[in-house]
């Protein structure tokens, strides 16, 4: 499993800002995830009634999410598969395991799947003589490196050219020491060949699931390279991996939501491969796995039915948020601590490992706003921070300085003239401590703000004199 | 079995028991009428508007098209392909009954396979379902006359696509699916696997930047026969 490191987060931020190769990608990465969304919704006069429509079917699918289960459920069963109820990661383990025995599994493919990390089933399955193999490209070079992915749709995208060439070479020992990457297509074309290989030989297939459609009993995975498609059509078992809010009542539901999860990740109208995977292989067919088995986990998703955070139940993983905030941009996924990073990641990792373990996440936002602008079934992700603040605040959580500082501030707050008298005060006298060199580079019970710029020294009256002043002048 | 305690927790977070029959039967209702949501526009094409644009999609996503005017000119049509990719003459054919019948003794170099694929083949011939005008999207629906690993294993796919079979939106292949497609073992109108394939496979893990052919195949080229009016208009 990820190790959860959610609690070190402001010290995982610091070595990420220190780390050179990780600011690298940061900024080549940035600008391309962003122009390439905005072009893509601007593509596309609809994206934004889709928006809506796609709010609206995940919240009439939650409101009805027993139904909607139990319905998918029967439609798989109908279709030769199997659906395994799991309660939390430890149950999701054993059935996939059961699963992997029961077909007697020496090697496992797997494609892209984010419940795959958060039930740490790799660890579990290599613990049992099993072998996993990663291979989305991005996540092949992370399970060589034992790292845990930075980005929920970019697993890789922290790593440069160089740190792949060094793995490949290290990793890769049967192929001779001496042979050049000359461009980026020789690292590809070298995993291309291994992963092949592998892909012809397991006995079982992993894949997670974008989608499941009530109306089908149809399980859907959406990827650029392929790896999912061989992951699920050529070993004899494919085991799908899905959380319960995956669900969608039908086919026509799901394309509103195929016309938005693309264009809102990567930029593209579509991606290359959209597949639905429905059952076992049929009778006359020449291809496809004779075992289909769905591992539907909850892992605390139920409590959230009926709370205000039943809203980030609608969340498609299509990591817009991620490539629009300031924070994830500064210090990237690693810092986060777990599975899932960036905005959707600091509102569902406390209700998922909690808050007193990652009460840190829902505070490193500077609440622009821009998450919940580009998010293509507007989670109102702000306002689920926020309640995450104020139940870290209810629960004694946040250290006493913070909790006395925002008591003391809220005491002034309520009751406005003598906030504005004492503000008055303090900024006339920084004004006239500061005017010498117009900036501080050191203010006591401000060093955190200090240690990293100057603070500059403020010029003239408050704001709010300013602004009375002006009224009384008439002038606007 | 952890089944009723997950759905005890929905029902409990949703204030309710189990659906009361009355409700089941209407979102049972609302599943049996598959309601359509926003088509973009770009979705409603008339017929000549909504092929152009398919082709210009498939362009775009690095695939490439050609025009063939009937089934006689598909051998000739493929031996040229392959020889200007500089390929060796030999591929594997879906056996559906549309390929069936094509003429490969006037092109007596290309060497054909009816089958599904195996490690090792170059070159396939897949049969379209149909094609989305909206993206470029070619539909494949799995069977025993269209083989999946044909759109996976080799490095290089060739589809024969019927203009007539080019709709604008996506619901429109799912319509097409539930009139003439029932299968077998479910009884529902979708088999083991539909795939939505858009442009050869490719990856940017690698920094962000764009290169073809990860898994997949990294040549997608789609012959369209140009076949008489679409009844549809």
């Amino acid at each position: 499993m990820v190790h959860l490191t959610s609690p070190a987060f402001k010290a995982n931020a610091a070595r990420a800002l220190a780390d050179a190769g990780l600011q690298r990608a940061l900024a080549r990465s940035k600008p391309q995830f962003q122009a390439k969304r905005a072009k893509a919704a601007a593509g596309l006069p609809e994206f934004e009634a889709l928006r809506d429509v796609a709010r609206d079917i995940k919240n009439h699918t939650l409101a009805h999410l027993d139904f909607y289960l139990e319905e998918y459920a029967a439609k798989v069963e109908a279709a030769g598969g199997k659906v395994h109820w799991c309660a939390t990661a430890e149950e999701a383990r054993a059935a996939v395991l059961a699963i992997c025995r029961a077909a007697g599994a020496r090697t496992v493919t797997k494609g892209k799947s984010m419940i795959s990390e958060e039930i740490g089933i790799n660890d579990h399955l290599e613990a049992h003589g099993i072998t996993p193999i990663e291979t989305d490209l991005g996540e092949y070079i992370l399970q060589l490196r034992r790292e845990p992915p930075s980005h929920i749709i970019g697993p890789a995208f922290h790593l440069n050219r160089e740190d792949w060439e060094k793995s490949f070479r290290e990793s890769h020992t049967e192929l001779p020491p001496e042979r050049e990457f000359r461009e980026r297509r020789d690292i590809l074309t070298e995993a291309r060949t291994l992963l092949r290989r592998k892909f012809l030989a397991a006995d079982v297939g992993i894949t997670g699931a974008n989608f499941l459609i009530a109306e089908t009993g149809s399980s859907v995975i959406v990827t650029n390279e392929g790896n999912g498609d061989l992951t699920q059509t050529l070993p004899r078992v494919h085991i799908v991996l899905a959380s319960i809010e995956k669900v969608v009542p039908t086919l026509e539901d799901a394309c509103v939501f195929l016309r938005l999860l693309a264009r809102s990740a990567t930029g593209q109208d579509f991606s290359v491969y959209t597949t639905f995977s429905t059952g076992v292989r049929r009778e006359a067919d020449p291809d496809g796995p004779h075992e289909y088995h769905v591992v539907l986990l909850d892992n605390g998703r139920s409590n959230m039915v009926g709370t205000p955070f039943q809203d980030m139940l609608r969340c498609i993983r299509c990591s817009a948020c991620m490539n629009h905030c300031p924070v994830y941009q500064a210090v990237g996924g690693h810092a986060y601590g777990w599975v899932y990073p960036g905005p959707m990641g600091s509102v569902l990792t406390p209700t998922l490992v909690g808050v007193e373990k990652a009460g840190h996440l829902p505070n490193a936002s500077t609440f622009c706003g821009k998450c919940e602008s580009v998010c293509p079934v507007k989670i109102p992700l702000p306002k689920l921070m926020r309640h995450w603040r104020e139940r870290e605040f209810e629960r004694h959580l946040t250290p006493p300085t913070t909790r006395y500082g925002l008591r003391l501030w809220a005491w002034f707050a309520q009751r406005p003239a003598l906030y504005r008298l004492a503000a008055g005060l303090a900024m006339g006298l920084l004004g006239r401590l500061g005017r010498r060199r117009g900036a501080f580079r050191f203010l006591p019970f401000a060093s955190g703000w200090t240690r990293g710029r100057d603070l500059p020294a403020p010029e003239g009256p408050t704001f709010l004199a300013a602004y009375a002043k002006q009224r009384r002048e008439g002038t606007r | 079995m952890s089944r009723e305690a997950i759905l005890a927790a929905i029902r409990r977070g949703l204030k309710r028991g189990p659906l009361p029959a009355d409700q089941a039967a209407m979102l049972r209702g609302r599943i049996a009428a598959h309601p359509r949501h926003i088509i973009p526009a770009r979705a409603r094409l008339p017929r000549a508007e909504r092929i152009e644009q398919f082709v210009r999609h498939v362009e775009k996503e690095f695939g490439t098209v050609a025009r063939v005017p009937d089934l006689a000119a598909v051998p000739a049509a493929i031996a040229d392909y392959l020889a200007q990719q500089n390929l060796s003459p030999a591929l594997v054919v879906a056996p559906h009954p549309e390929l069936a019948g094509l003429p490969w003794a006037e092109r007596p170099m290309l060497a054909v396979d009816y089958r599904a694929a195996r490690e090792g083949d170059a070159v396939s011939l897949q049969h379209a379902f149909a094609g989305i005008a909206e993206t470029g999207t070619l539909v494949f629906p799995s069977g025993p006359d269209r083989p999946t690993t044909l759109n996976l294993l080799p490095e290089t796919e060739i589809v024969l696509l019927r203009a007539s079979r080019i709709v604008g939106a996506y619901e429109e292949a799912w319509d097409l699916l539930r009139a003439e497609y029932r299968d077998p073992l479910s009884g529902g109108f979708l088999p083991r696997n539909v795939m939505l394939v858009t442009g050869p496979s490719r990856s940017a893990d690698i920094e962000q930047t764009l290169e073809l052919g990860a898994h997949g195949p990294r040549r997608l080229h789609v012959l369209l026969l140009e076949d008489g009016d679409d009844p549809r208009g």
